[in-house]
C-alpha cells in the first residue's frame, strides 16, 4: 500500500517539474498547429492521472528486502556509479577489477573467490574487448598514465 | 515466381562464409543467453547490441547476428525451465508447469529434446509464415498515413500494457514514462532543445540503448543480489539423450496448433511471446483429454509453450519489419538496433533494401537448423555452461553491459545515466511496473509525435482528423479493447501456479 502512494506522489512531482520545463520551450515563430508543448504537456498530464490512480488504488506492498540486503543493494550501486565515473579517466584495467570484485563478494562472500573474479574479468574480458572485438578501450586512463 | 527469385536473392546473401558464422555465432550465443536465468533475449540483445557495431558489421550482419541471437534465446529459456524449475526468459514460464515434474521423473533429456523439436517446429512454420505475410504487409502498409501510423502506435502501447501488467495504470504510466523521456532533446520539428534542464549532454536526446540496458540488464544485477543467487545448482541429473520418437509423434498435432496460435499472439503489436506460450499452453490445456495430467508432466504441456513462444518470436518480426513496430520486448531492442544501423523499417524497407529482408528470412531459415542441431545433441553443452557461478557471471554481465556502451559512446555521462536507469529499473519492477512499454515509448516516441504533428499541419490543427479513415478507426477500437479487455479477462489471463522445486 504505502510503497504504492508514495511512487504515485514522487511520479505527480516529477511529472509537475516535467510540465513546467516544457512551459519553458522557446516557440518559434513559425510552428505548426501542435507546436513543441503540446505533447509534453499530454504526457505529463496523463502521467498525473496514472500516478493519482495509482496512489488511490494501491497494489498490495512488494517484500522490500530486509536492511541487511538493502545495505548490499546501495552498495553495489555506489560500485557501479563508481565504475561509471571512472572508466574513462583511469582506463578499463583498474576501475574493472575493482567493481567486479566487489560485485562478486556481494554475491557470494567469498573473499579469495571474489579477487580471483576481479582480475580474471578485467584481464580477460579486456583482451577480448580490444584483441578479439577491437573495442577502442583504454588499459590505463589519461589520469594514470598523464 | 516474386517468393522464389526474392528468396534466391537472400540465400545469396545469406550463403556467404561470413554470415553463416555470424548465424552460427548468435545461435549459440543465444541459446546460452537463454538458458541462463535472469538473462533473457531482450537482455542479451541489448548488451550484445554494442558489440555488432564495433565488429563494423554492415546491415545485414548486424541484424543476421542479432536476430540468431533472438531465436537462440528463445530456443535456450526452456532449458533452465526444465532443469532447474527456473524459467530462462519469460516466455520460458510455461514450461516450467510441465517440464519440470517430467525432469523429475527422470526424464529430463526427453524433455529437452521434444521442447527442442517443438522450438524447431514453432519457429520453422513462423518464419516460413513471415515469408508469406510480411509482404502481404508491407503492401497494406503503403496506406498508412500519419493519422494511421499514429492510432497504431497507440495499439502497440495499448495491447503491450493491457497485457502485460496486472495494474492497467502502472502500464499506462510506463508507456508515458518512455514517451517522456523521448521527448527530452531537439525538438525535431523546430529544431529548439525541450526539456533538457540546461544539460548539454541531453541536446540529442536520452540514447535508447542506454535506457534498455540500463533498465534490462543493469537492474538484474540489483534483483539478484537481493534474491542472493538461490538458483545456481543443478537440480536434476541428465540422463543419456535419445529420441522420444513416441513423444512426438503424439505431441506433433499439438505443435502445429500452437504454432498458429502462437504466431498470431506475436502478429498482434505489443503482445510478444509470453502471450503466445501462455494461449498456447491454456488451448491445449482445454482441448485435451487428460486435462488433469497437463502439470504433471504431460509431454504435450512442454511441446505446446515451447511451440507457441518460438512461432511468436517468428510473428512477433512481422509488424516490426513491415510497419515498425515492435511485437515485444526484444523486437523492440532489434528495432533499436535497426534505427541505430539507419534502417527505417516499414514498406520502403521490402522495396529499397531487399537484400536485406530477404537476407534476414534466408539467415532465419538455415538459423532453425542449427538451432535444432545445437539443442538436440549438443543440448549437454549448455547444460554444463548452466553451471557458470552467478559471482562470475553477474559482475560479467555489468562489465560487457559498461564496456560496450563505453566503446559506443566514450561518454562518461551515459554511463552514469545507465546506472541511473539501472537502479530506477530495479524499483520500478518490485513495483511491478512493466519496463518494456518504458522501452517502447523512447523508440517510438519520437516517431509518434511526428506523425500526430503531420497529420495536424495536414489538417491545418482539426483533431478529428485522427479518426477519419476506416484503418485508423479500427486501430483505435482495437487499442481500446486491448487495453480495456484483461480488465475484464483477469481470471483468464490469471498464470497457473508453478509446482515447487
Amino acid at each position: 500500500m504505502a510503497s504504492d502512494r508514495v511512487f504515485g506522489l514522487c511520479i505527480i512531482g516529477v511529472a509537475l517539474v516535467y510540465i513546467a520545463s516544457a512551459a519553458q520551450t522557446q516557440v518559434g515563430f513559425l510552428s505548426d498547429p501542435v507546436g513543441s508543448r503540446t505533447v509534453p504537456y499530454i504526457v505529463g498530464g496523463l502521467s498525473i492521472l496514472c500516478a493519482s490512480a495509482i496512489f488511490l488504488r494501491p497494489d498490495p506492498n512488494p517484500v522490500w528486502p530486509p536492511l541487511a540486503v538493502s545495505a548490499r543493494i546501495g552498495l553495489a550501486l555506489a560500485v557501479i556509479y563508481l565504475f561509471a565515473i571512472t572508466l574513462r579517466p583511469l582506463g578499463f584495467l583498474i576501475p574493472a577489477a575493482a567493481a567486479s570484485a566487489t560485485l562478486s563478494y556481494l554475491i557470494a562472500p567469498r573473499p579469495w573467490h571474489a579477487v580471483a573474479a576481479g582480475a580474471g574479468l578485467s584481464i580477460g574480458l579486456f583482451v577480448i574487448f580490444k584483441y578479439g572485438l577491437g573495442l577502442g578501450l583504454a588499459p590505463f586512463g589519461r589520469a594514470i598514465t598523464g | 515466381m516474386d517468393l522464389y527469385s526474392n528468396l534466391s536473392q537472400g540465400f545469396a546473401v545469406a550463403l556467404t562464409w561470413s554470415t553463416l558464422l555470424l548465424a552460427v555465432g548468435g545461435c549459440f550465443m543465444g541459446t546460452i543467453i537463454g538458458s541462463l536465468p535472469g538473462l533473457g533475449p531482450s537482455n542479451g540483445v541489448a548488451i550484445l547490441i554494442p558489440l555488432a557495431f564495433s565488429f563494423g558489421l554492415d546491415a545485414t550482419e548486424a541484424l543476421v547476428l542479432m536476430t540468431s541471437v533472438y531465436y537462440g534465446a528463445m530456443y535456450g529459456g526452456r532449458i533452465s525451465s526444465i532443469l532447474l524449475n527456473i524459467p530462462g526468459d519469460e516466455p520460458a514460464l510455461m514450461t516450467t508447469l510441465d517440464g519440470y515434474p517430467m525432469a523429475k521423473q527422470g526424464r529430463a533429456a526427453d524433455a529437452l529434446v521434444l521442447s527442442g523439436v517443438a522450438s524447431f517446429v514453432g519457429a520453422l512454420l513462423a518464419t516460413i509464415g513471415l515469408m508469406l505475410l510480411a509482404p502481404v504487409l508491407a503492401r497494406v502498409a503503403y496506406l498508412f498515413g500519419p493519422s494511421e501510423y499514429f492510432a497504431l502506435y497507440l495499439l502497440a502501447f495499448c495491447t503491450l500494457g493491457g497485457l502485460s501488467s496486472s495494474n492497467q495504470a502502472k502500464a499506462a504510466l510506463a508507456a508515458l514514462i518512455g514517451l517522456g523521456i523521448a521527448m527530452i532533446g531537439l525538438d525535431n520539428q523546430t529544431g529548439i532543445p525541450r526539456l533538457t534542464f540546461g544539460e548539454l549532454h541531453l541536446m540529442d536526446g536520452v540514447d535508447f540503448l542506454v535506457a534498455i540496458v540500463g533498465l534490462f540488464a543493469v537492474s538484474e544485477i540489483f534483483i539478484f543480489i537481493e534474491s542472493h543467487g538461490k538458483s545456481s545448482a543443478i537440480g536434476v541429473k541428465l540422463e543419456k539423450i535419445t529420441i522420444p520418437v513416441k513423444d512426438i509423434a503424439n505431441s506433433f498435432l499439438t505443435m502445429l496448433r500452437a504454432t498458429v496460435i502462437g504466431f498470431i499472439a506475436g502478429i498482434l503489436p505489443g503482445a510478444g511471446a509470453s502471450l503466445g506460450s501462455f494461449l498456447a499452453y491454456m488451448a491445449e490445456k482445454a482441448v485435451a483429454k487428460d486435462k488433469d495430467t497437463f502439470g504433471t508432466g504431460n509431454p504435450r504441456g512442454i511441446a505446446a509453450p515451447e511451440a507457441g513462444n518460438n512461432a511468436a518470436a517468428g510473428g512477433a518480426l512481422v509488424p516490426m519489419l513491415t510497419l515498425g513496430v515492435p511485437g515485444s520486448g526484444t523486437t523492440a531492442v532489434l528495432l533499436a538496433l535497426l534505427l541505430t544501423l539507419n534502417i527505417t523499417p516499414g514498406p520502403l524497407l521490402f522495396e529499397e533494401r531487399p537484400e536485406v529482408v530477404w537476407g534476414l528470412i534466408a539467415a532465419l531459415l538455415i538459423a532453425n537448423f542449427v538451432l535444432l542441431i545445437m539443442n538436440v545433441p549438443l543440448v549437454r553443452l549448455f547444460v554444463k555452461i548452466l553451471s557458470v557461478p552467478p559471482w562470475i557471471l553477474l559482475p560479467g554481465i555489468a562489465m560487457v553491459s559498461f564496456g560496450g556502451i563505453f566503446s559506443l559512446s566514450g561518454s562518461s555521462f551515459d554511463l552514469v545515466l545507465m546506472t541511473i536507469f539501472g537502479f530506477v529499473g530495479y524499483i520500478l519492477r518490485k513495483l511491478e511496473v512493466p519496463t518494456v512499454p518504458i522501452i517502447l515509448g523512447i523508440l517510438l516516441g519520437n516517431n509518434m509525435e511526428d506523425n500526430l504533428r503531420r497529420a495536424m499541419i495536414i489538417s491545418d490543427g482539426d483533431w478529428t482528423y485522427l479518426f477519419s479513415s476506416g484503418i485508423s478507426i479500427g486501430l483505435w477500437t482495437a487499442a481500446l479493447a486491448g487495453f480495456v479487455a484483461p480488465l475484464f479477462l483477469k481470471n483468464l489471463l490469471k498464470k497457473p501456479q508453478r509446482t515447487e522445486t
